[in-house]
């Protein structure tokens, strides 16, 4: 502890530091949180997030129905995870309150909007008695604070015509509050006042009071003692941005177009949580970028294919119900042998299921969801940054192997943000397209032939002398003509799944974390990465025999991923879904492998994860 | 590309592929396909700058017989594939063919967005009243009570009529033809390639193994000047024998009038392609055999901005407001920080 003056108050510094913000839908708990975000990353912490918001845009104020959270894990080292328990827990209502109290840890910080726990708001939470003085809070520090009365009088004289507008300003009152008691700068999110509202002066001086009246009541009111100070984290040496996984995959997706020579065709029709990737895309025209909004999912995706035919880098992106949709389409792609990259940002189901809450449960979906013999690559994003990076080796698998390439995000990595390094544009590995040229012998032109992996020649329409038919109806081997020869069939579909098994051989082995070989081995993928690590490297610093393999690649599986499953006596895979790719795994390597499985529309809490590896050991 | 000489001539031939055609002998179909030869032959287009683009049905494996690009892809969503590859690809010519039930039934949503939007693209409909390839089931154009291996009792479905739904989705050129009428089918697939934007055409196609006859009245030789209307831009509408019918618009109904007897050729209604709002080819697209004669022709053909021309403008303005694209510069644009 350290009091850096007599006029200020002391200072604690600690690790690292859990907040949640949460409120009504309509209260700008997502603002709040990606402004503390954005700021303690500019800061230099490690930063982790977990936006959680309910699936009606206005569910009726004030309810249980209606809270949104958003949760930010800053530190001043690695982290991987949003945390598991919350130190600070920012209620703006007694629902959310109630929702998120028992996610505190013991003597965790509370702070409330006192005025909004009057009759009506313990009513609308259906609360009988209320909880700032029943005893509901006995074992937290609490700090009741007139947040709506104090904002109202710091927004004052700003010009604001109604109360509701005034009471507006209630969440840059509560990241002021937060900004003084973990040390903050005000910088950051007073520059994004001015951007973003600087046309609307009256409620840019409204937000900006608010948000210092929130500072200064913290460094004046006798009821906080203390400031927390978390240390700028040691991360390895760049340039650094806050990046969601929505925003990585369309830039990735931008990159890999540059990166081939081709332009960017994105159809799309809206879904969560994979919207804000055409929301972003489709804001860098000037890249030659053309989106699509379709009528439909399946227009969306036929209308990619139609885009690859046509030579661009073409990419649809869904969540689970629109792959459905998609299904018959991608069965056309696969025959078809065209690159395509579909994104699916998975969500809860089945059906429209739980639209704004992450879930694992499109694993089998991707691999098995057409009708037919029909393979396709399957690789998958572990963490907002990775998106980036997933992207590009997406697009360099669909154009080595001429085919189309499902890359799996979720809805945590989707929305959650974190820190990433930025690469230098001119070392990124071009990816290599060819088109073949005209033919200048006369000889005529195999659309279905193969070069050494298998991929077929990639012609586009407008090059004299290549015109060439394609349809989903069967292929003659080389022709490409319709065929429906017994032996033709066999010999094609022969040829489909050994040009995607191959992939394995041109991707890089399997690494692990840990001991080589053991009692156990965590195998995981997607965007549970983070929490399994950390639970890993927990149970290593306490003694135990563990390792922990991340899968980026599910289809095909990294080739020595057989062997190394046959080095540990046990193999634990921690998925939010009922077991997809363990059944993957048994079936594939005879391995009978445990599973860890919810879905529960929420991440693994890394104290879960431990617990499951310790008694495994 | 090697020397620059005068571009060859080709003929019908020279855009026939290398496969056989397997439509039924006496199918519709193959006159389309023979005019579609002469006409692109005619108008002097480059194959290799040509794509062809179906669905599924008997009139969708038409691009496998034409020596230009083509795909052949899934049930209804031509139009989507269509979209896509003119929208990234507008140097080329993009046509696709498709039939009654995968443009209007299982394919009804795209077929509606490709003609709102307006792409510069052509749509051919095989309009057969029937499904061909799966073996004779009804279609959405089939007449009330058509009795098919489906609907033994007969077909309940009030049927679609393609024009009006061209129309309705605001197109502009939408027009109407026949395979039997060789010259005005070529004549239409002309003003088609010539038009700017979605031209949509249905042709009246015989499908003599499973609704034969189905337009009987509209091609034989003793019944067709009364059951057929041919629209001519800026003159009246006139049919007959001898020319001497006409059709008057009475309020808003239109009525089958004969000439002469006081009537001239002035009260009649005069066609108007290009009339700016679509309520006159709507009226039109309604005229049903037997109560009217049915008109063939060109029903509206009007200009309006194209989507893929639009969005190509777009990307042109954006580079020239916002500079070409810098990747580095993106991805370090806003707050960034530094770690030394
Ligand atoms: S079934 Fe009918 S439409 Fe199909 S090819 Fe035969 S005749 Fe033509």
């Amino acid at each position: 502890m350290s009091a850096t003056s007599d006029v200020r108050k002391p200072v604690v510094t600690i690790d690292e530091a859990t907040i949640r913000f949460c409120g009504d839908s309509g209260d700008g708990m997502q603002l709040a949180g990606k402004q503390l975000t954005d700021t303690s990353a500019l800061f230099g912490n490690d930063v982790a997030t977990f936006p959680d918001f309910p699936a009606e845009i206005r569910a009726p104020r004030g309810t249980k129905a209606g809270v949104s959270g958003f949760q930010i894990h800053i530190a001043s080292r690695d982290i991987h995870t949003p945390g598991d328990e919350v130190d600070a827990l920012v209620a703006m209502n007694p629902a959310a309150l109630v929702t998120n109290l028992s996610d505190l840890v013991d003597r965790g910080v509370v702070i409330v909007d006192k005025d909004a726990f009057n009759k009506k708001g313990l009513a609308l939470a259906k609360l009988q008695t209320n909880p700032l003085d029943d005893g509901t809070l006995d074992g937290y520090t609490v700090f009741p604070v007139e947040i709506t009365k104090l904002t109202r009088l710091a927004v004052e004289d700003c010009g604001l015509s109604s109360m509701k507008e005034r009471d507006r300003c209630r969440n840059f009152y509560a990241m002021g509050l937060v900004y003084w008691l973990y040390d903050r700068s005000l910088d950051q999110t007073q520059r994004y006042i001015e951007e973003k509202f600087g046309k609307r002066p009256s409620v840019a001086d409204a937000n900006r009071n608010a948000l210092i009246a929130g500072y200064n009541y913290g460094e004046t009111t006798e009821a906080f003692i203390s400031q927390y100070h978390v240390p700028q984290a040691k991360l390895p040496a760049g340039t650094y941005r806050n990046i969601t996984g929505n925003e990585a995959l369309a830039w990735g997706a931008i990159a890999a177009a540059q990166l081939s020579g081709c332009e960017l065709f994105y159809g799309s029709y809206p879904i969560t949580p994979a919207s804000d990737i055409l929301h972003e895309v489709t804001k860098h025209k000037n890249f030659g970028v053309r989106t699509f909004q379709a009528e439909d999912e399946i227009a969306a995706v036929c209308a990619s294919i139609g885009a690859a035919f046509g030579g661009a880098m073409a990419m649809t992106g869904t969540s689970g119900p629109g792959i459905c949709l998609k299904g018959e389409a991608l069965g056309l792609a696969v025959i078809l042998e065209l690159p395509l990259v579909i994104i699916n940002v998975q969500r809860g189901g089945p059906s429209t299921g739980l639209p704004t809450k992450t879930e694992q449960s499109d694993l089998l979906q991707a691999m098995f969801g057409r009708n037919g013999e029909s393979p396709m690559p399957v690789i998958a994003a572990s963490g907002p940054a990775d998106c980036f990076d997933t992207m590009l080796e997406a697009w360099r698998i669909a154009v080595t192997y001429m085919t189309p390439v499902i890359l799996l995000s979720d809805g945590y990595i989707a929305s959650g943000a974190e820190p990433w390094r930025l690469p230098d544009v001119s070392e990124l590995k071009k990816i290599f397209v060819q088109h073949p040229e005209p033919p200048t012998n006369g000889q005529t032109f195999e659309p279905y032939a193969r070069d050494e992996r298998m991929a077929r020649p990639w012609a586009l329409p407008g090059t004299p002398g290549l015109m060439h038919r394609i349809g989903g109806l069967e292929k003659q081997d080389l022709t490409g003509d319709v065929c429906y020869d017994p032996d033709n069939h066999q010999h094609m579909t022969d040829l489909r799944a050994a040009k995607v098994a191959g992939i394995a051989d041109d991707i890089p082995p399997q690494e692990v974390e840990g001991v080589e070989q053991g009692e156990l081995l965590v195998l995981s993928w997607g965007g549970t990465k983070g929490a399994c690590k950390t639970a890993v490297l927990r149970v290593i610093d306490s003694g135990g025999s563990v390792a922990h393999a991340h899968l980026r690649y599910l289809n095909p599986f990294p080739a020595n991923l057989g062997e190394l499953l046959g080095r540990y006596e046990k193999v634990l895979i921690p998925e939010l879904n009922m077991g997809q790719l363990r059944m993957l795994i048994r079936n594939e390597f005879l391995v009978d492998a445990i599973g860890l499985n919810k879905v529960k529309g929420k991440p693994f809490a890394v104290s879960e994860l431990v617990a499951a590896i310790e008694e495994q050991i | 590309m090697s020397m620059q000489t005068e571009l060859p001539v080709l003929s019908s031939a020279d855009f026939a592929s290398d496969q056989d055609v397997r439509w039924c002998p006496g199918c519709g179909d193959y006159s389309i396909l023979a005019q579609m030869k002469k006409v692109l032959a005619g108008i002097g287009v480059e194959r290799e700058k040509t794509v062809f683009v179906s669905g599924i049905g008997c009139s969708s494996r038409f691009p496998y017989y034409m020596n230009t690009y083509g795909i052949h892809s899934i049930h209804g969503r031509a139009p989507a594939f269509a979209t896509g590859l003119k929208a990234s690809r507008p140097d080329l010519t993009v046509w696709v063919i498709t039939g009654d039930g995968d443009g209007l039934s299982i394919g009804g949503n795209h077929l509606m967005h490709a003609i709102r939007r307006n792409l510069d693209i052509n749509i051919v409909m095989f309009n057969n009243q029937i499904y061909g390839l799966t073996k004779g089931q009804y279609s959405p154009t089939s007449p009330l009570g058509k009795v098919t291996k489906s609907t033994p009792m007969g077909a309940i479905d009030n049927p679609l009529h393609p024009l009006s739904i061209a129309i309705g989705c605001e197109g502009t050129f939408v027009a109407r033809t026949i395979d039997m009428n060789i010259k005005h089918l070529a004549a239409t697939l002309r003003r088609a390639a010539d038009h700017r934007g979605t031209a949509f055409i249905e042709v009246y196609q015989n499908c003599n193994v499973f609704n034969d006859g189905a337009f009987s009245y509209a091609t034989d030789r003793n019944t067709k000047a009364d059951t057929v209307i041919e629209l001519e831009h800026g003159r009246p509408l006139i049919f007959g024998k001898n020319r001497e019918k006409g059709i008057r618009l009475n309020g808003m109904e239109p009525e089958v009038v004969e000439l002469g007897k006081g009537i001239t050729e002035d009260d009649l209604l005069f066609h108007d392609e290009k009339a700016p709002e679509p309520s006159l080819a709507y009226l039109l697209s309604r005229m049903r055999y037997p109560e009217f004669p049915e008109p063939i022709g060109v029903f509206r053909a009007v200009d309006r901005p194209r989507y893929d021309q639009m969005l190509n403008d777009q990307i042109a303005k954006a580079r020239e407001q916002q500079g070409e694209g810098d990747l580095q510069a993106l991805i370090h644009s806003g707050e960034t920080w530094s770690v030394s």
